[in-house]
């Protein structure tokens, strides 16, 4: 053991080089994904990558305290909500701007994370999951008796957003775009943070709280920092998936949109950022899939998360590795 | 002038008193051993001290400051920090990168969200000396837990130094570690005697008498006797509660 030979001191940044080129790959299929939907003559797949890239952003957001913070929020579909229904609300006032709809969009769900978050971290494991569930329960049920904005049947926009007075979003090819920008952005955002002070902190929290604490760091309010970035994240999501159905209910924030989120970050890999990614294309694909061919999808998306689980419990980004397409971590 | 000043200390789980008026002053610059029986409490004391367990009743004084109500965290800030008997280390993390947060705990705001960590040759430089004070300086790049038993030892013992701490409370470092590998880690932390307080725990008595300037002795929670290592040694009440045959095989 004590013959290791003395290298040259470089912390290990393996793990951030190959997310970083791995986030790459996707984004650069992303972006060729449009003219190949329209050789093959079928615009529709556009529409859906946009609903797919928005579930990507969520995914990941999720990632960020889920995979890094070791919280898993049960209730994360609320943030889509408040990014939905901040569209509708100030689309309703002759505010149609993107950047004041998502900047709108992430006042609400900072102030809801903060909240709710400070509650919830006062609990930890099945107890975190439950009460963060309840949560988004009461983010649901305030929206379904919001009245004026079709409470339960939702309402539907005039418009999509502009952004800086410009119509970015009219065609279905430049809300896509705009789409992967934000994924972009918010991907080095996640992925900075992550390398960063703060991010070394949030994931030695996970992997120790006591030896934290010990050292000098009271989790608490780290936590709860990376548990509100993850709901602000989560709700530019939520802004542009109001815009591609160009309509807003609160089924965007059901629970069961909860679960989806999570089961994508588990299908793509936990920790990894660029799983989630993966995880959001394949989920929704599958159920595209799954739901065209017979209508019990669900049962055969269980029965593919089951061998999932069993064979990659690292989810895509596990199989990848053992394929030999990623470099294993330590 | 004491650095370490402990009133009155107790602690009970439900009935079983854990900790029973406990009072010791520790002088700047001592290693004060404190020895005692398996589940005499000498853990539980430790946690009381550096505040991962409240204590029923009792003070205790950081040099003049009462700590008795601050959590760990703030604790460490104040110059008190502490290894664990059970390996309590970052596993996932590099021996380098564990010994690097507990420097970024005390060097500037960790809310930077955008700088890249492991670029920072501050962090990694004083984290660099801590580990060689701790003769791990060699396995910095190595996964915490890909370390061997002995080495997880030292890295508790980096990470510690590494908090830049006035008083050290050492639960077993050498606990586990045996033969040349205790003796050589005997001599690292002769090394750092007189630039901290240490408080050590410790079953290996050889270690004890080589390092202690004072020795106390704790028995059922109660500190029964409080004195040089030769003096414990001969104490007729610490030799039949406690040393024993192992006392008599010295002496
Ligand atoms: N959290 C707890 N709850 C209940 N009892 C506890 C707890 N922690 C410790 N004890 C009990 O308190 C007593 C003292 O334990 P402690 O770990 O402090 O002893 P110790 O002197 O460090 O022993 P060792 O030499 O084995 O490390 C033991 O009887 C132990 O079982
Ligand atoms: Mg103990």
């Amino acid at each position: 053991m004590s013959d290791a030979t003395a290298a040259p001191v470089s912390t290990a940044r393996r793990p951030l080089a190959g997310r970083l080129k791995a986030a790459l790959v996707l984004f650069a299929i992303f972006a060729l994904m449009p003219p190949l939907a329209a050789v093959l003559n079928d615009p529709f797949y556009v529409l859906i990558g946009t609903r797919i890239l928005a579930y990507a952003i969520a995914a990941m957001a999720l990632d960020l305290i889920l995979g890094y913070g070791a919280m898993v929020s049960f209730g994360h579909a609320a943030y889509l909500g408040f990014g939905a229904y901040a569209v509708a609300i100030l689309s309703r006032h002759g505010v149609n701007d993107l950047i004041l709809q998502i900047l709108f969009a992430a006042g609400i769900s900072a102030a809801f994370a903060f909240v709710t978050g400070a509650i919830s971290l006062r609990t930890k494991g099945v107890y975190f999951i439950m009460i963060t569930l309840a949560f988004g329960q009461m983010a649901f049920f305030f929206f379904i008796s919001l009245s004026a904005y079709g409470g339960d049947d939702g309402v539907a926009l005039a418009q999509r957003s502009t952004v800086l007075g410009m119509d970015l979003l009219k065609s279905d090819f430049g809300q896509y775009y705009v789409t992967l920008a934000l994924l972009v952005g918010l991907f080095l955002l996640c992925h900075r943070i992550v390398g960063s002070r703060f991010g070394r902190v949030l994931t030695g929290i996970r992997e120790n709280p006591t030896r934290m604490e010990a050292i000098g760091f009271s989790p608490f309010r780290y936590q709860l920092t990376a548990f509100i970035i993850s709901g602000c994240i989560t709700s530019v999501a939520g802004v542009v998936l109001a815009n591609q159905a160009q309509f807003v209910s609160p089924a965007f924030m059901s629970w069961h949109r909860s679960g989806e989120l999570i089961v994508m970050v588990v299908l793509g890999g936990v920790g990894t950022l660029a799983g989630p990614i993966a995880g959001a294309v394949a989920a929704l694909m599958l159920e595209e899939w799954l739901g065209a061919l017979s209508k019990h999808w669900k049962l055969f998306f269980g029965v593919f998360l089951v061998l999932m689980v069993l064979f990659s419990p690292r989810g895509i980004t596990g199989l990848l590795e053992q394929l030999g397409l990623a470099r294993k971590r330590q | 002038m004491t650095s370490l000043t402990v009133r009155n200390l107790t602690k009970s789980f439900g009935a079983l008193k854990v900790t029973d008026d406990v009072s010791l002053e520790f002088v700047p610059g001592e290693i004060h051993a404190i020895i005692g029986p398996n589940g005499a409490g000498k853990t539980t004391l430790i946690s009381q001290l550096s505040g991962q367990l409240r204590s029923d009743s009792g003070t205790v004084l950081v040099g003049e400051r009462d700590v008795t109500r601050l959590p760990m965290s703030d604790r460490v800030k104040l110059g008190l920090a502490r290894s664990f008997q059970i390996t309590s280390v970052l596993p996932g993390f590099t021996a380098l990168e564990n010994v690097a947060l507990a420097v970024q705990a005390r060097n500037g705001s960790s809310f930077r969200f955008f700088r890249t960590v492991s670029d920072e040759a501050a962090l990694n430089d004083a984290a660099l000396v801590a580990l060689r004070e701790a003769g791990l300086d060699h396995r910095a790049d190595i996964t915490a837990r890909s370390l061997s038993h002995g080495e997880h030892r030292r890295l508790e013992l980096a990470i510690a130094l590494a908090t830049e701490p006035t008083i050290l409370l050492l639960d077993e470092p050498l606990a586990g570690v045996g033969g040349e590998d205790a003796e050589a880690f005997v001599a690292n932390l002769q090394k750092l005697k007189g630039r901290f307080t240490i408080v050590l725990i410790e079953h290996d008595m050889d270690a004890v008498f080589a390092l202690a300037d004072r020795v106390s002795v704790l028995v059922y929670g109660r500190i029964i006797a409080t004195g040089t290592p030769e003096a414990v040694r001969s104490d007729p009440e610490v030799r039949a509660a406690y040393l024993g045959d192992e006392a008599g095989e010295v002496v």
